[in-house]
């Protein structure tokens, strides 16, 4: 017992190299693009709630990106029965760490916790590894659990990693098989994802930013009233 | 109806008239110097996000509930589904990072001008006894969200306790009411945010202004305006704290609610540092994060207990830093030995003491919230380089710094040439 907790404690006190390695590419998501959002909503519940959940968002909820409740019924609630109910897929934890090793971890909050940027070249980074169990691998998220869920839009590609000067790393990357997708579109395709997982982790983002602007605009002439009732006040102070 | 209102007041006044008596006492015949500056502002204002704290947490917990398996996701549904969840749940993240600013920069004044000084040694003490209850209000509050930072940050922390000699495990184990981090802890650190510290910081704020309207309140010159009293017996120095003081308060309060609301609308998570990106992952009690770093206001404190060496295989060393570093702020008036209370009349020895201390408190700060390799490793060997990590020991020479700092204070607090000081208040 005595110690766990000394390593639990010396934990943190142990240097730890951030996750260096492959570079990030801006995500070009765009919270206002509606017609992005719903896209990004049609390739989120195809493609990843056969394994993932977005159990704190309710279907109900993407009325705010632009979807009538019978377009959500119809196109894209496959695993629940009534517009109230939250976006669960229908695979268990259990059967999740089964498949996987680890469960597919929810995804209400995963751009809160990984960022747009880290998602967006994620998903563009996946290649074809024969040493893993899923025959993938990937470049921002070394030996991840996941297999590539887009390959067929994106193809098959290869990776090869070479040590350049300076501690510098090349990345070369190659096709093996055509996707269904061009280049451009997937990388529209993945933005469009992303866009929607980053509007799923804060729903009320936009109107959030909306009362922040009304908020500061009447602080702003109360602050004016303020400094002149002050002014008033503090005439005949010497 | 203006008439009723007055026959109102005048029954209310009859029957319990202590309560226009305090009005006089603690506003309207409270004199306060007239030369205030930007820096009295922080103590209203902490009184202010105190009421903010209050009233969203108050909220906050009709939805919040304190369960391993449903305290995240209850979060998550205040964010979501409680309508104007989101804006309370922003309101009391900014608020606890609000709070430890002003808070800062309210102590920081009371070195500038000296405030602690005799006769206001007790304002002194109750002010740090309220940063102390603050410190652990923060820390019970940020286990509540039961995200990854939030267990291993509380691990961490109570686990500092279990290093002390003898007791230490027996301690943790108490203050935990489990083994690890647990359903148990989460509800006795529920039940110690939202009743108990509230209570207590309640009192002491209480004890913090009676003790200071009984000497009177400081001012930038460090001059007693008691001293120089009129014919009415006032201080000739001293204005009514209402309503010269309440409205310059107003005034203050409306531009810190537009930054604070800035902050809540626009970038409530600050890049990382008033909500941090590894808190919106669920605890994890089989996976330790491999960075875990408190939330900002800790984060010298945190640095501190990092940059000491360990001794016999034990961390209690550094744990023992960072209580003395925070406990020596209540010796703070007797180690001041300096003849006059302002840094405008102290000599250059304080002047640049202090100086030096607000830069190392700042650079102990950045490095508590990143790994100790930030700044990258030495690349030779040495026999007393029991790490090569350079932010380790650029946090070491810090470490020295900020002690030095207080136990050198007799020193050159005693030998610095000190201005003479006026009579009166300057404008």
């Amino acid at each position: 017992m005595r110690k766990l907790l000394l390593a639990a404690l010396c934990a943190p006190l142990v240097a730890f190299a951030s996750e260096a390695g492959y570079p990030l590419d801006p995500s070009p998501h765009d919270a206002r693009d509606l017609v992005s959002l719903q896209s990004g909503a049609r390739t989120f519940v195809n493609y990843c709630l056969g394994c993932h959940s977005a159990q704190y968002m309710r279907y109900q909820g993407l009325t705010a990106i632009g979807l009538t409740e019978a377009q959500i019924r119809d196109h894209l609630m496959f695993t629940a029965d009534k517009i109230g109910e939250p976006m669960r897929g229908p695979m268990s934890v259990k059967e999740g760490k089964q498949w996987f090793g680890v469960a597919p971890p929810d995804l209400s909050v995963i751009a809160r916790s990984r960022g747009a940027d880290w998602l967006y070249t994620y998903l563009r980074t996946f290649y074809r590894d024969p040493k893993t169990t899923s025959g993938w691998n990937n470049a921002v998220f070394p030996n991840a659990a996941m297999p590539h869920a887009l390959w067929m839009l994106q193809g098959e590609r290869r990776l090869e990693v070479a040590a350049g000067g300076h501690g510098h790393v090349d990345y070369k990357w190659s096709e093996l098989s055509k996707g269904a997708q061009s280049v451009t579109e997937y990388d529209a395709t993945v933005r469009d994802l992303v866009n929607f997982l980053v509007y799923v982790g804060e729903p009320h983002a936009a109107s959030r930013k909306a009362i922040g602007v009304l908020t500061l605009f009447v602080l702003g002439v109360l602050f004016v009233l303020a400094y002149l009732l002050k002014k008033e006040y503090w005439k005949d102070v010497h | 109806m203006g008439a009723q209102l007055r026959a109102l007041w005048g029954w209310f006044d009859a029957r319990m008239p202590s309560v226009a008596e305090q009005w006089k006492i603690h506003a309207a015949n409270y004199y306060a110097p007239k030369n205030f500056n930007f820096w009295y502002f922080f103590g209203a204002l902490s009184m202010l996000v105190l009421g903010i704290q209050i009233v969203s947490g108050i909220f906050l917990t009709m939805n919040y509930k304190p369960d391993a398996s449903l305290a995240f996701g209850s979060v998550e549904y205040i964010m979501r589904d409680v309508p104007g969840g989101w804006l309370l749940r922003y309101i009391h993240s900014t608020g606890a990072s609000a709070f430890f600013v002003v808070v800062y920069l309210h102590m920081f004044r009371g070195l500038l001008y000296g405030s602690y000084k005799q006769p206001r040694e007790l304002v002194w003490i109750f002010g740090v006894l309220i940063y102390l209850t603050l410190m652990g209000e923060a820390f019970f509050g940020y286990l509540l969200p039961w995200g990854q930072m939030s267990y291993w940050g509380a691990q961490v922390i109570v686990n500092l306790f279990g290093t002390v000699p003898l007791i230490g495990p027996d301690l943790a184990l108490w203050i935990r009411g489990d083994y690890v981090v647990s359903d148990a802890t989460l509800n006795r650190f529920f039940a110690l945010h939202v009743i108990a510290f509230p209570l207590v910081l309640l009192g002491l704020v209480v004890a913090h202004i009676l003790a200071l309207h009984d000497v009177g309140s400081n001012n930038p010159d460090g001059i007693e305006i008691k001293k120089t009293k009129g014919p009415d017996g006032h201080p000739l120095d001293g204005i009514p704290f209402h309503p010269y003081y309440t409205v310059k308060d107003l005034m203050g309060a409306v531009l810190f609610l537009a930054i604070f609301c800035f902050i809540m609308f626009f970038v409530p998570e600050v890049g990382g540092y008033f909500l941090e990106y590894n808190n919106f992952i669920p605890a994890d009690p089989l996976k330790t994060p491999p960075h875990i770093a408190p939330v900002w206001y800790f984060t010298p404190y945190y640095s501190i207990l990092r940059a000491v060496p360990p001794l016999f295989h034990s961390q209690f060393p550094g744990v023992l830093a960072m209580g003395v570093a925070t406990m020596i702020l209540f010796f703070l008036p007797w180690l001041d030995r300096s003849p006059v209370k302002s840094i405008r009349y102290r000599g250059s020895l304080y002047k640049s003491a202090l100086a030096l201390f607000v830069v190392v408190f700042l650079v102990l700060g950045y490095l508590g919230t990143e790994p100790t390799t930030v700044w990258g490793q030495f690349g030779f060997d040495a026999f007393f380089l029991d790490t090569k990590d350079v932010a380790t020991w650029v946090a070491r020479v810090c470490t020295v710094l900020y002690f030095a700092f207080f136990f050198l204070m007799p020193w050159y607090t005693a030998r610095d040439k000190v201005l003479p000081v006026p009579e009166r208040v300057t404008s």
